[in-house]
């Protein structure tokens, strides 16, 4: 018997339509990648997250125009520059020597090879930050849960850009991937305080910031220097409000984790005697 | 003389028959468009990292190039017997090596070319800025590297057996000095005798080829290199690629030409 080649055809199609109902909806259930509205998820799944590392480097390497160690290279772990510069670091002189990875150079290949690299360290300046922003795009697709991303992004499109509502944009995304994120809260607090000077605003993110800082256990034990930040961004804020004893309570409560308590207590003097010279000053109009 | 420039010849006509070049332009030119189409929080000014993959991409595609072009011309001259009238022109051994590395030269210098005007148009008619002259720097050094490319691919062809293994073992050999041979120096100090001895020899032995790679001075806007370095790493170059050439030649002098 000789089956007719369209038969057969008809047969296969037939037999995998009706596999295909059957399996679809299985299979839906066996992975949330097919689920998913990001393309870097739907191609790479979880692995994205090494290649977002990887772009965050690539922001770093940007911001200093190429000058940038080598996994040969010696140099001490730390913050990336550019974290270290949205938290409001600035390089010392100390810094600079630290960060001359290159060293002498060890033989006349080297020193032959160093006319043709970038042997000096700059930041990026003058507008040239935009040039990060492509990778740090990139790295928050690929890893959504990566908070410094969103951070740095918007600390350097409000601060050097001048376009506070992209980063509050990026902000939020931030924010829509990480409810519970006390250093984006922090950052838009920023951003409404330091760019739109809506203290309101800012107060009652940083106070949210607070208050997710506080429920999350691990930041409570590793990470004080967040909480330093926030309370003494809301005791400038309650000083610049005139709320003078609020502004006490805020610093107060940053001296129990900062690493300089005497500094804060200075501040609190300063603002104990504004408002000493505030009460004397009725009293002596009535002498 | 004539000899050396009719064979380079052949060699340049046979790159613009083969698809090869226009394959890695294509794709090369495709990837760049549309990589500088993404928008980035709507800022139409940002150019660097458009620079910066439109060069990397051209950096592998002239090594493909460089490459493969070298590395088959040997082979496919012995296989299909054409070597035998040819050197009975009277062509000597050292004249055909000879023509089919300026061949190999020439045709990739012209590819680069093509590649560099591209990549000046696509960038400038973004940041609306022409800096010819680091251009002329880079495209120079990277075409001096590829000098010691391609006579280390001729002297690899008449040593191994297929075009093909040729073509891995040398693209292997120039990404590993490429990514690691500045940094054998830095290996080499934490590692104990006998182990330090020999990378120092490594590293002292090799074609330092990372020295010809001037794309991040191109990518970040960094001034041009002294003139003098570049005509020093020009004489480097040049030696290298007379070493191994000669080193061709004598092994091809010795070599049975029946396949």
């Amino acid at each position: 018997m000789k089956a007719s080649p369209y038969l057969v055809l008809a047969l296969v199609l037939t037999v995998c339509f009706t596999l295909a109902t059957g399996i679809e909806p299985r299979a839906a259930t066996w992975s949330n990648r097919a689920k998913s509205d990001n393309v870097f998820s739907l191609l790479f799944g979880d692995g994205r997250r090494l290649f977002a590392n990887q772009f965050f480097t690539m922001a770093d390497v940007y911001f200093h125009s190429g000058y940038y160690p080598s996994v040969f290279d010696l140099r001490e772990e730390g913050q990336k520059e550019i974290v270290e510069e949205s938290h409001g670091h600035t390089d010392s002189p100390e810094d600079e020597i630290k960060e001359d990875f290159l060293g002498k150079p060890k033989d006349w290949i080297d020193r032959f090879g160093r006319r043709f690299r970038i042997t000096k360290h700059t930041h990026l300046g003058g507008g040239n930050e935009r040039e990060m922003l492509p990778w740090l795009r990139l790295a928050a697709d690929l890893d959504p849960q990566k908070i410094e991303t969103y951070t740095v992004g918007a600390y350097f499109m409000r601060q050097h850009l001048n376009r506070p509502r992209e980063a509050e944009a990026f902000l939020r995304e931030g924010l829509r991937h990480n409810p519970n994120s006390y250093e984006i809260l922090f950052e838009l607090g920023r951003l409404y305080d330091e760019n739109d000077h809506d203290t309101d605003r800012a107060r009652d993110v940083w106070r949210l910031a607070l208050y997710n800082w506080s429920k999350d256990p691990e930041a409570v034990k590793d990470n004080k220097l967040a909480f330093e930040e926030i309370t003494v961004h809301l005791a400038r804020l309650e000083r610049e409000a005139g709320n003078w004893q609020q502004a006490i309570n805020w610093f107060q409560a940053a001296q129990k984790v900062s690493p300089d308590p005497n500094a804060l207590q200075q501040r609190i003097d300063e603002i104990k005697k504004k408002m000493a010279a505030q009460t004397n000053a009725p009293a002596a109009v009535l002498h | 003389m004539n000899t050396i420039w009719a064979l380079a010849g052949i060699v340049i006509k046979e790159l613009y028959r083969r698809k090869d070049f226009y394959v890695l332009f294509v794709l090369t030119a495709l990837i760049t468009i549309a990589a500088g189409m993404v928008n980035f929080f709507d800022d139409p000014k940002i150019v660097r990292y458009v620079k910066d993959i439109c060069m990397l991409l051209i950096w592998i595609s002239a090594l493909l190039i460089a490459i493969v072009t070298a590395a088959r011309q040997i082979p496919a001259e012995r296989e299909s017997r054409t070597i035998f009238p040819l050197l009975a022109k009277p062509v000597t051994r050292g004249q055909f090596i000879l023509g089919k590395f300026f061949g190999c030269w020439l045709a990739t210098g012209m590819a680069l070319l093509v590649f560099y005007v591209f990549f000046a148009i696509i960038t400038g008619s973004r940041e609306q800025y022409w800096p010819w002259l680091i251009y002329l720097q880079a495209i120079w050094l990277q075409w001096a590297m590829l000098a010691v490319v391609i006579a280390l691919s001729l002297l690899a062809s008449i040593i191994t057996a297929a075009p093909s293994s040729t073509t891995t073992i040398c693209f292997i050999a120039v990404a590993g000095i490429l990514l690691v041979g500045g940094h054998l120096n830095t290996v080499a100090l934490h590692q104990s005798q006998p182990l330090r001895t020999i990378f120092y020899t490594i590293y002292f032995l090799i074609p330092h080829l990372e020295w010809f790679d001037i794309r991040d001075r191109v990518v970040y806007d960094w001034g041009l290199v002294d003139w003098l370095d570049c005509v020093l790493a020009t004489l480097y170059a040049a030696a290298y690629t007379g070493l191994f050439l000669l080193l061709t030649w004598f092994g091809f002098r010795r070599k049975s030409l029946n396949t």
